[in-house]
């Protein structure tokens, strides 16, 4: 196809690798409206807003037409322009009119189209049913009654990250994206990223805000309200003023916090440099001993949901340090209220986060202690950007101010944990030197640094040879997951973040859908990183003071309560299991597994095994046997559980021999009960 | 022990359709044939079982009227609505029914199970028309009478199977 042209609107445009009409046509520099067509996601040709007369074929929509030699591509004809019209004009009168209180406003693409079509009046009645919000997610909001059905979210979920919790259901006008059976999105698969909220065109999906809590305790005066910033913050915020795409405003941050009233300025990237010597020395002492490895990265909180549902098998390798956000609320709440003399109950710890699985991570009851949170509030980058707004301050013209020590001042290490590859970068700054026992000069491991969502690096480390993976996107993270199992690969150690390129493209960022965006704030993070003094965590005298004063040493019990947390094994759909025979009231319960794991292990021929044994000895009325879906003993299945007992690597025999044994503690009690 | 069966037979079904994603819709037909409808907890099996998010077979589920997530009673009387048999009274013919069983509004099944009725667009038997179908069986040319008579000709076999069984 190379060397041959289309004509657009007249002009001949070479065709270079273009797969279909619409990149010719923005190669044209005309921007063609499209709500369904994204260069990440498959292509599905819903919207129609593309459409364009080709000389010969008629109306066809740019998205999934081929270009060929000597097309004749007409994009701004009477026609194409009143049926536009009429596809804005259709689509807001089945939405919800409330554009001025909607958090999509100014961003939204309908309104955007609305206005750049010089829609001043919807000649159609509205036709819209209103349905309810759904505010059950933490991290998210779903309201339908805004939702132009482009499937942009359904198919980042299911595609980019292999989650699949929303989906198309239903037909005609009742058509409607939704978590399954209709759940709220708190009880299904769901693990919060928000790269839905991301590309979502208009105001379906968004992050939740908890603008207003914040100010409600920012008003009280009788809380101390403390903030820590997130790395990817930095280089983003300053795009909703105007300032271009990975421009670092830290300065101005803090200057925006104090005037909006924030008792104390902290950085996320200083307990970002505590992360990198707990997960180091973790990594150490696992790889030197060949306990569980690959080590998984366990920062980003929507991976760690991600393998607690979809990988049980594999929830032990990740790494037990908590996230920075959480070792920042756990150190704030143990040492600020004594060192600002305010009860801990009136220490609130606010995060300005890129994420929108933070909010949910706050939350995990793993993180509150004696009904007091370890953080308080999360607001994504969007918020924080709302309240400065709301205060009336000039970002860009705020004079820069400093944050506060000791939790303010952090090396470039810190930093760069804002993008993919950040996190494996600083371990790798450690463990190097940590392994030889020398200091080196240099600090910057380029290898690890690029923009493929799965990447792979060799490094020699005193001797030692060490494989990395550094993948991000919960679909490649599949991916790697799947070849680490079938033995195809093997890793020392995996960080793994579920947005694609790291926190930096977070869905709490500044809304943006061009990916040049996030490649402008990785460079601003890693030029933040060459600006700072020092570049590798163990430098940093307030972590090395920190250690001295309050945890002892790497990996200390002290670090472990405060640093460390564990995981579970959930569920991904909330009651789902099948029930296949009951008893009566005081029947024993059996419930199979029929998981994955456990169904290739031969969970279904012990199943019928089984309910041939019930048969057999007339058990019917005693037991209850269900199908359930995974008792997080992948390893080691099939497994089964009777009454309360897990039976794991079971057989008939074994699980014979288990109701046997419960069914004569049942038999007594029924006797009893006689 | 029917639930074992019926089990058993959505595992067979799965197989039966080498697991294969894209034989989704066989497999509900078969599913739905099992239990008269699609339970939500087996549907989830399903999804599981292929290797497909619960959401998407969620979609596949409601996106087809044939299939259906609430459970049906054991006759299933679907009236023709389709132009032919609307213009010779089908909804005279539907109000007949629903009185007869006592259904109130936003009500589509007896309490007891035992009937269900839904309007469909069009069995394809306009020579017929007005016309019903009774779980397979056809019935053309009807009047408000003779839907009642069916009725009360399905009610009384039921009552004969009963006190059959009960007198075995």
């Amino acid at each position: 196809m190379n060397g041959t042209f289309v004509f657009i609107d007249n002009k001949e445009i070479p065709i270079e690798n273009e797969q279909n009409l619409l990149e010719l046509i923005r190669k044209a520099r005309v921007d063609l409206p499209t709500f369904c067509y994204h260069s990440e996601l498959s292509i599905y040709g819903a919207c129609r807003l593309c459409m364009v007369q080709v000389e010969g074929m008629g109306l066809v929509p740019a998205c999934s037409t081929p270009p060929t030699p000597e097309m004749k591509v007409s994009t701004n004809t009477e026609e194409i322009r009143k049926m536009r019209k009429i596809i804005v004009e259709l689509l807001l009168a089945n939405h919800s009119q409330n554009c001025p209180t909607c958090q999509k406003s100014t961003t939204c693409q309908l309104q955007a189209l609305a206005k750049r079509f010089g829609i001043t009046k919807v000649r159609f009645k509205n036709q819209l049913r209103e349905m309810p919000p759904d505010e059950s997610s933490p991290s998210l909001v779903r309201d339908p009654n805004k939702c132009v059905l482009c499937g942009d979210c359904v198919r980042i979920c299911s595609e980019v990250q292999s989650v699949g919790a929303i989906d198309f259901a239903y037909r005609g006008a009742q058509t409607v994206v939704i978590p399954s059976f209709g759940k709220a999105l708190d009880q299904v698969e769901c693990v919060n990223c928000g790269q839905c909220a991301r590309i979502c065109p208009t105001g379906a999906l968004t992050p939740k805000s908890e603008v207003d809590e914040v100010w409600k305790d920012i008003h009280n005066p009788s809380k101390v309200v403390v903030a820590q910033v997130a790395p990817a913050v930095r280089v983003a915020i300053g795009e909703m003023f105007g300032l271009p795409p990975g421009t670092t405003t830290t300065g101005q941050i803090a200057a925006a916090l104090r005037a909006i009233g924030f008792d104390k300025i902290y950085d996320t990237s200083f307990t970002a440099d505590l992360t990198v010597l707990e997960e180091s020395g973790e990594f150490i002492k696992r790889v030197t001993t060949g306990d569980r490895i690959p080590q998984f990265t366990s920062c980003c909180p929507a991976w760690v949901k991600f393998v607690e549902q979809y990988y049980p098998e594999f929830v032990n390798h990740l790494s037990s340090c908590r996230s920075p956000q959480q070792m920042f609320g756990a150190l704030a709440k143990e040492m600020l209220s004594s060192e600002l003399n305010v009860r801990p109950e009136d220490v609130v710890v606010v995060s300005i986060m890129p994420c929108t699985a933070k909010k949910f991570e706050a939350k995990r009851p793993e993180f509150e202690h004696d009904g007091v949170r370890d953080v308080d509030h999360v607001l994504t980058t969007q918020e924080f950007g709302r309240m400065i707004e709301e205060a009336g301050l000039h970002f860009k013209e705020l004079g820069p101010e400093s944050f506060h020590m000791p939790f303010g001042f952090k090396t470039g290490a810190g930093v760069i944990f804002g993008n993919s590859g950040g996190v494996s970068e600083a371990v790798l700054r450690y463990v190097s030197e940590k392994l030889t026992g020398q200091k080196h000069e240099s600090y910057e491991f380029t290898s690890v640094r690029g923009e493929n969502g799965i990447r792979e690096a060799k490094l020699s480390v005193a001797g030692n040879e060490f494989t990395l993976a550094v993948v991000s996107g919960l679909g490649n993270a599949r991916r790697v997951l799947d070849r680490i199992r079938s033995g195809e690969a093997h890793y020392d150690l995996v960080e793994v973040m579920a947005c694609p390129g790291g926190c930096v493209g977070g869905a709490g960022q500044p809304v943006f859908s061009d990916p040049v965006v996030r490649r402008q704030r990785t460079k601003g993070l890693y030029e933040n990183d060459r600006m700072l003094e020092l570049h590798k965590s163990q430098d940093n005298p307030y972590i090395t003071e920190l250690y001295g004063t309050v945890l002892g040493e790497v990996g200390s019990h002290k670090a472990h309560e405060l640093l460390h947390t564990s995981y579970r094994t959930r569920k991904r759909i909330l009651d789902e299991d099948v029930s296949i025979s009951s008893g009566d009231e005081k029947s024993l319960d059996i419930s199979v597994c029929f998981g994955t794991s456990c169904f290739l292990k031969g969970s279904q021929k012990l199943l019928h095994d089984i309910l041939g044994h019930i048969r057999s000895k007339g058990l019917n009325a005693r037991v209850n046997v269900n199908a359930s879906f995974c008792f997080e003993k992948c390893d080691k299945g099939p497994t089964i559980k009777v009454g309360s007992r897990t039976i794991e690597g079971c057989t008939i025999e074994k699980a014979i021999e288990a109701i046997k044994r419960e069914g004569v503690a049942l038999a007594e009690e029924v006797r009893q009960n006689v | 022990m029917e639930t074992i069966r019926k089990f058993e037979r959505v595992c067979e079904i799965i197989d039966h359709n080498q697991r294969n994603a894209a034989r989704l819709i066989p497999i509900l037909q078969a599913v739905q044939a099992e239990y008269r409808y699609l339970p939500e907890e087996i549907l989830t099996f399903v999804a599981t079982s292929l290797g497909i998010s619960p959401a998407r077979v969620f979609g596949v589920a409601t996106f087809y009227s044939l299939f259906t997530l609430k459970p049906k009673g054991k006759y299933l009387i679907r009236v023709c609505n389709g132009t032919a048999c609307h213009v010779k009274g089908s909804m005279g013919l539907y109000g007949a029914i629903v009185k007869k069983l006592g259904l109130r509004e936003g009500e589509d099944s007896t309490p007891d199970m035992l009937f269900t009725v839904e309007t469909v667009n069009c069995l394809g038997a306009c020579g017929l028309s007005p016309a019903m179908v009774v779980n397979d069986e056809v019935y053309g040319q009807l009047t408000p009478q003779r839907v009642s008579d069916i009725v009360d000709e399905i009610v009384l076999k039921e009552a004969q199977n009963e006190s059959d069984a009960h007198g075995a």
